[in-house]
């Protein structure tokens, strides 16, 4: 099973060396133990671009799709034997980027 | 057999076997939906079947292979609506054999973990708890909470559609794990039991004891479950000497009636016992070193004050040394509000009233802290600033009982 780990920021700014150090951490450990699949750092959502071609006309807005102060700055995809599995590693995740984090499970 | 007996026996293989069918049926088709659904149409085929055919010499193993039959008509009915044929061949075999006692629990125990999950909110938990583990119906949910039926069904269905999707573990939790958990679990089952005994709401019954009942019902299996476990006895000894308390709670005109004055007579002496029984258990246990918990501690304290045949003879320096305790163990406003109370007895009413007037900043919303503050100020004498304080809390109090006495305290006042 796997599951979306997103990382959400409220404040801007990348993460600090330290942060950075525990993340390397946190990813070394989810590939030894077999819960990597992939994970990034995103880049600011003042670049983000927001497309709707559903008319056929394709619009373009320069922006996020949802303005808010709270925004996703990272995510991992995991492989999790189940919720409580994602949970813990969520945790440690959290803990390693000091910031909080949704756990979703994909279909 | 009788119409009535028959009856009985179906409310009592309700109460005694409900958990475990959905239970067993949950670990089997691996769905708190089907296993649900399924273990209402065994119930439902039961109130058919047994004033007919007389009741089964097992209740329990007759409701799992009813319900089993009926998730296995289930399955094979939307598997050939899905034209999926071959995966219908996964059900067909034969019902398991009757589970072993031991299993019994854990099945139970799986299904209470589930349902009281950290991951969906507090108020889906308690419903959830109270559907599966209770057994009680959408509409008796509903009713305890004061919540519409459409909103409380909307609730369970949403549960189990996350715990199917986000995989939510059918297990009881691991040992690391396990204490947290645990007092997860007790939480729901305390708030369920808080909900009915001081009820909300101006058209309520002051205690609800529909709801008390299910808790200590609930906190009991739990109990059965898990008997190593200090803070599950704890919470239940909290609730035994609670409800023990309950009919001497509020007066015949609906009035709540305070611990100093009620009728101790009329306290429920088997549930004071049993209660008591429980807490020296415990103490036992922290004689040789396991630290009580809270629901310990709030239990010992009211063991103290169970144990005084008369308000003069309660040990309160006893209630205040375990309020300390608590204290340590839980720094929250409402319990240094609690210690006060005791303190107002070893050490009088106006070293009382200075550690309640520190904790206005947090508890200002809160219509105990302003009726504490109340007696205490008509203690020493001050009149008017005591009816002020009653006004705020009459104001801020949910609970019929509880705004009447307070009314008539206020009333009279000189």
């Amino acid at each position: 099973m796997q599951y979306l780990v997103s990382v959400i920021a409220d404040t801007a700014g990348l993460a600090t060396p330290d942060e950075m150090a525990a993340i390397d951490a946190f990813n070394g450990r989810l590939q030894a133990e077999g819960h990597w699949v992939f994970a990034g750092g995103l880049g600011s959502t003042d670049n983000a671009t927001t497309i709707d071609n559903r008319s056929g006309e394709a619009l373009f807005t320069d922006g996020p799709f949802l303005e808010s102060k709270e925004y996703l700055a990272g995510f991992w995809i995991i492989e999790a034997a189940d919720l409580d599995v994602a949970r813990g590693l969520a945790a440690e995740g959290s803990k390693a980027c000091n910031r909080k984090i949704e756990v979703r499970p994909f279909l | 057999m009788s119409v009535v007996d028959v009856r009985e026996a179906i409310t009592r293989a309700h109460h005694d076997e409900w958990a475990w069918v959905v239970a067993a049926l949950t670990r089997r088709f691996g769905d708190l939906d089907i296993a649900e659904d399924a273990a209402a149409e065994a119930f439902a085929t039961a109130v058919e079947r047994w004033p007919v055919d007389g009741v089964p010499p097992n209740p329990g193993a007759w409701l799992t292979t009813t319900a089993n039959r009926k998730a296995i008509d289930r399955i094979r009915r939307e598997n050939q609506r899905d034209g999926k044929q071959n995966e219908a061949q996964m059900v067909v075999d034969p019902p398991d054999p009757p589970a072993p006692i031991g299993a019994i629990d854990d099945e139970r125990l799986r299904l209470v973990f589930t349902c009281c999950h950290p991951a969906l909110a507090m108020e889906t938990r308690v419903a959830l708890t109270l559907r599966m583990v209770g057994g009680l119906s959408v509409p008796e949910i509903a009713r305890a909470f004061l919540a519409q039926e459409s909103t409380v069904g909307r609730r369970i269905t949403r549960a189990k559609a996350k715990i199917k999707a986000a995989r939510i573990p059918y297990r009881v939790p691991s040992v690391e794990d396990l204490p947290a958990r645990v007092s997860g679990v007790l939480a729901v089952v305390y708030l369920v039991f808080n909900e009915g005994y001081l009820a909300t709401g101006p058209d309520t019954d002051p205690v609800r004891h529909d709801l008390t009942a299910e808790a200590i019902r609930l906190t009991r299996l739990i109990r059965a479950l898990m008997p190593e476990d200090g803070e599950v006895a704890g919470l239940l000894a909290l609730m035994l000497l609670t409800e023990a308390r309950r009919t001497a709670r509020v007066s015949a005109s609906g009035e709540l009636v305070a611990l100093n004055e009620q009728d101790r007579g009329a306290w429920d002496a088997a549930l004071v016992a049993e209660g008591h029984r429980l807490v020296r258990e415990r103490l036992a246990a922290a004689a040789v070193g396991v630290a009580p918990g809270r629901y310990q501690i709030l239990a010992a304290i009211n063991a103290v004050h169970t144990s005084a045949h008369d308000v003069r003879d309660t040990d309160w320096s006893q209630v205040v040394a375990l309020y300390d305790q608590l204290v340590r163990l839980d720094p929250s406003p409402i319990i240094a509000l609690n210690r006060a109370v005791a303190v107002a007895e070893t050490d009088g009413p106006e070293v009382a009233l200075a550690a309640v007037d520190r904790l206005e900043d947090t508890l200002a919303g809160y219509h105990a802290y302003h009726a504490t503050r109340a007696d205490l100020l008509r203690r020493l004498g001050c009149s008017q600033k005591s009816r002020a304080a009653y006004d705020k809390a009459i104001e801020l109090a949910g609970n019929t009982a509880e705004t009447a006495y307070l009314t008539r305290r206020r009333d009279q006042l000189g």
